[in-house]
């Protein structure tokens, strides 16, 4: 079968849809997203990257890999490299046996990227479909981008072998077997509830709608007068995980709320819909957040710490409610 | 957010991609958008690009002023700090800094040279200046 590409908002759950697809499982990227509980929030002031915290507005990567293992009765490989040469002769074999493989990659080293968004964020995830036999050139299926790419040999072994936070140490994954169409009033209820579990329970205070109360205090205490530059530093940390890093929007609360509407559909359950109109309000309370954050980054209005921080206490008081409704909803 | 309120900015950080988004259409149903761009990413993402410009251009100064060595100039073109530069070589941080003195640096194996230069894929020759 050809394998066809689709443009999706955010990496892992795009090419974990394009993947299925491709094995004749069509779920969308949605699904794959709110099907693995991908959904979460995390403000993790140990991790820097650039001297800034680490916010993470879903679970951490390989989570969708792997959450679709068990509703899908899929069983995916993962194999990690010690050497560069091993990780790239055996992407050679796999694709010459014909098998479609995903990759975790930096985005830093991959040349096709836009330049102004090449950081070096390593969990990155890209199909490879295939090898021009002229060039040797990668076929890529990067869903973040609009079409398929190619990508240079030396190039791709950078980026599977970039180190740092998240290293990816040549991840490869692929699967075995075939994925077979879900018991929907089973698996669905299942893991939309372990969604609001991770939302609502957390014993760690840094994870769920209590992280983005922690995240509002840190923000509070930023020092706006004293040092503004690295006040706006900070704030504009936490809008680009927000928006910028393949989120599909209001950090990854709209994909969520097409997922519940699609959650809604299979289960024949009305209030599912209800719930996600609220999720789409809650994403445009995200997204007036960055709007706000971006003005004052510009001097477009007053740097004031405070105000933002309240906009994520109410947020975080949304959310609260929302998924309270969702566990609900869900039972 | 609806269809209509994706933004379609032409945010240049882009480079001419565009973005999927998931915005609800007349039917109420959420589907993906291709997106040009908002403002609002553009800033956020020029803010970081600006601040690691600003580290290379002044640390680019500090070596033609005799205050550093290239290889710290290198590091933030490469977008890297210390912590990851350590990271990827596997050398102490405290040993990079060192390195970032001139005196030291030019004094560097080619060894040591090389290992720098394949962490932020230059070759000895253009490690060793600044442009």
């Amino acid at each position: 079968m050809e394998f066809q590409h689709s443009h999706a908002s955010h990496c892992e759950s795009g090419v974990m849809s394009s993947m299925l697809r491709h094995l004749g499982l069509p779920i969308s990227e949605a699904m794959a997203f709110g099907l693995s509980s991908a959904l979460s929030f995390a403000y993790l002031p140990i991790v820097k990257i650039n001297g800034l915290p680490l916010i993470a507005y879903r679970m951490p990567p390989k989570f969708i890999i792997k959450g679709l293992q068990k509703p899908l009765g899929l069983k995916m490989r993962f194999e990690t490299f010690r050497s560069p040469e091993a990780g790239e002769r055996r992407l050679n074999d796999l694709l010459d046996a014909g098998k479609l493989v995903g990759m975790q990659t930096s985005v830093f080293w991959l040349p096709y990227m836009p330049e102004d968004l090449r950081f070096h964020f390593n969990a990155h995830n890209v199909l490879a479909y295939g090898r021009d036999t002229a060039s040797g050139d990668y076929q890529l299926s990067d869903p973040v981008v609009e079409t398929t790419v190619t990508c240079a040999p030396a190039d791709l072994r950078r980026a599977r072998f970039a180190k740092g936070v998240l290293a990816p140490k040549g991840l490869l994954y692929y699967p075995e077997g075939k994925p077979s169409e879900p018991d929907w009033a089973r698996v669905l209820p299942k893991a939309i509830k372990k969604t609001t579990r991770i939302m609502l329970d957390s014993p760690i205070p840094i994870i769920g709608t209590r992280g983005i109360r922690r995240l509002a205090n840190a923000i509070e205490r930023l020092d706006a007068q004293g040092n503004p530059a690295a006040a706006k530093m900070f704030i504009g940390q936490v809008v680009r995980m927000q928006e910028e890093i393949g989120t599909g929007g209001g950090g990854f609360r709209f994909i969520y709320a097409a997922f519940l509407q699609e959650a809604a559909e299979r289960l024949a359950r009305p209030a599912l819909n209800e719930l996600s109109d609220t999720l789409i309000d809650i994403g445009d309370d995200w997204r007036e957040f960055a709007l706000s954050t971006a003005r004052m980054i510009r001097d477009r209005e007053p740097l004031n710490p405070t105000k933002l921080a309240d906009k994520l206490r109410a947020i975080a008081d949304r959310e609260q409610g929302f998924f309270r409704d969702l566990r609900r909803a869900a039972a | 957010m609806l269809d209509n309120e994706v933004p379609q900015e032409g945010n240049s950080t882009l480079a001419g991609h565009r973005k999927a988004m998931y915005a609800r259409g007349t039917d109420g149903k959420l589907h993906i958008v291709q997106s040009a761009g908002w403002e609002v990413e553009e800033i956020v993402t020029r803010q970081a690009v600006d601040d690691l410009n600003r580290l290379a251009e002044d640390a680019r100064q500090r070596v033609i002023a005799g205050q550093t060595s290239a290889l710290e100039y290198h590091m933030h073109k490469a977008r890297m700090d210390v912590p990851l530069l350590s990271q990827v070589t596997g050398l102490w941080q405290w040993r990079i800094r060192r390195h970032f003195r001139p005196d030291i640096f030019h004094r560097l194996s080619d060894e040591l040279l090389r290992c720098y230069g394949e962490a932020m894929g230059l070759s000895i020759e253009q490690l060793k200046k600044v442009d």
